[in-house]
């Protein structure tokens, strides 16, 4: 057993690599004399094979992850824009909103708004993004903005991790969500009923971080897109 | 260990040595992921997959395995698996896959998985592995779905999502909560000892030849 590296099954000479050997090994605890290069090329070979055969299943999974991503999302932007006829995509670039992606940009890298239009070709307003660190995890939501009135259309959450039976309410409650028509940015939360401004919301009993967070996560959003939305309304205006 | 029939080698992990309940293995999921039945279904038949489909491999690969990276070698098997099960289940069921959030990428440190492999599989012929893993696959899932139910009647007043109790009943939120699993583990543990005392007479039990074990 002293140098007997060739490749050889029956070289090392301790248990595994024996015959079919099914009462073997368990007690014998010497040290067997497995070559580092075995080591590396099992898990290497191991790690390529593994990688193989996700890469396989990633494409088979793929389109149907995606799919499912791009109806969730005209799914909320008919809800929050209360069903529009069509909507465009408004890409920002520079400062400016436009419907058309610059030559070589990719267009993931892009913020973005839903530009809605009612059947007349009547703007109804835009859909905007918005997230926010939130009581577990950051909060995604979706809402939408009349630039005109400035008024907000509706709401609704993407993605939380809010603690079920309270904070995520946010999502479930229409209570809760259903307030946000008609409301007038910048928001204030208010508690138990106390609400009656058209920019105060109700926050919801035992869960003020998430409520709070929502109507954060508006402001901030109706804030940092106001430039760019009243300058495209004035553009397209004339 | 050793002798077993094949009856038993399937029958064996779905009651008398059900990972979660008799051997305590596989907890952190059956905790955090049994809010609801569809959840806890979910997570069963996710795990099941990955372990039979580790099992098969591992007993089909231990002759090739140097003992020396075995485990590294299970880990890797294991973590690919449950890959192909987290895009499978986002393709297929979005909404579950998104209730279920980083539970499924966890099933890799799954010890129960771990422990199959080294315990059983890597020691036994493909059909004697598959069979076990099927086995403690199920015991595992019936352990979950025993834990959602009671979580999700008592705590949401549903069961997979239709109402049982009507309108007027006021949920127990905590125990959808994660002290809710505790409480629903501990008296689902309580209630099942007694019973096996009972059962057995006057404490002359016959001792079950499950490996206590402990961790997530």
């Amino acid at each position: 057993m002293s140098g007997a590296p060739p490749s050889g099954t029956s070289a090392p000479g301790t248990p595994p690599p024996g015959t079919g050997a099914p009462a073997a090994a368990p007690p014998v605890l010497e040290e067997p004399h497995v070559p580092a290069w075995r080591l590396f090329s099992t898990l290497g070979a191991g790690g390529a094979l593994a990688g193989l055969l996700l890469v396989f299943v990633f494409q088979l999974t793929q389109p149907a992850i995606q799919a499912h991503k791009e109806l969730m999302l005209q799914q909320a932007v008919n809800e929050v824009l209360g069903a529009p006829e069509r909507y465009d995509t408004l890409y920002l670039v520079d400062g400016a909103l436009t419907p058309e992606l610059p030559d070589g940009v990719d267009e993931r890298t892009l913020d973005r708004v839903y530009h809605g239009f009612a059947a007349d070709g009547v703007p109804v307003g835009f859909a905007i993004s918005a997230s926010r660190p939130g009581f577990q995890d950051v909060i995604r939501l979706i809402f939408g903005y009349d630039a005109a009135t400035g008024r907000l259309l509706g709401m609704r959450v993407l993605e939380s991790k809010e603690t079920p039976g309270l904070g995520d309410k946010i999502e479930k409650d229409a209570a809760f969500t259903g307030q946000f028509a008609g409301c007038e940015p910048p928001l204030v939360g208010v508690k138990g009923g106390a609400g009656s401004a058209p920019n105060e919301i109700d926050t919801i009993t035992g869960a003020t971080i998430s409520s709070v967070t929502v109507l954060r996560a508006i402001n901030d959003a109706v804030a940092h897109w106001r430039p760019a939305l009243d300058a495209y309304a004035r553009e397209h205006a004339r | 260990m050793r002798g077993t029939t094949a009856q038993q080698d399937l029958i064996r992990g779905i009651w008398r040595e059900n990972p979660v309940l008799v051997q305590m293995l596989g907890l952190c999921p059956a905790l955090a992921v049994t809010n609801s039945v569809e959840n806890s279904l979910a997570m069963g038949i996710a795990t099941f997959f990955v372990l039979c489909c580790s099992s098969v491999l591992v007993a089909a690969l231990k002759r090739f395995i140097p003992h020396e990276v075995r485990i590294s070698t299970y880990i890797l098997i294991i973590a690919t698996f449950v890959t192909v099960a987290d895009m499978t289940l986002e393709a297929v069921r979005p909404d579950v896959h998104k209730a279920l959030g980083a539970f499924i990428a966890l099933i890799v440190v799954n010890c129960m998985i771990l422990g199959r492999q080294e315990a059983f599989a890597s020691k036994r012929p493909i059909g004697r592995a598959l069979l076990d893993a099927a086995g403690t696959g199920t015991g595992f899932m019936i352990a979950l779905v025993m834990m959602g139910g009671v979580r999700e009647v008592l705590g949401a007043g549903t069961f997979l999502g239709v109402s049982i109790f009507g309108p007027s009943y006021e949920p127990w939120v905590v125990m959808i909560l994660p002290p809710g699993g505790f409480l629903t583990l501990g008296i689902w543990l309580l209630g099942l000892s007694w019973w096996q005392k009972r059962r057995a007479g006057d404490g002359d039990a016959a001792p079950t030849d499950a490996i206590q074990g402990g961790g997530a």
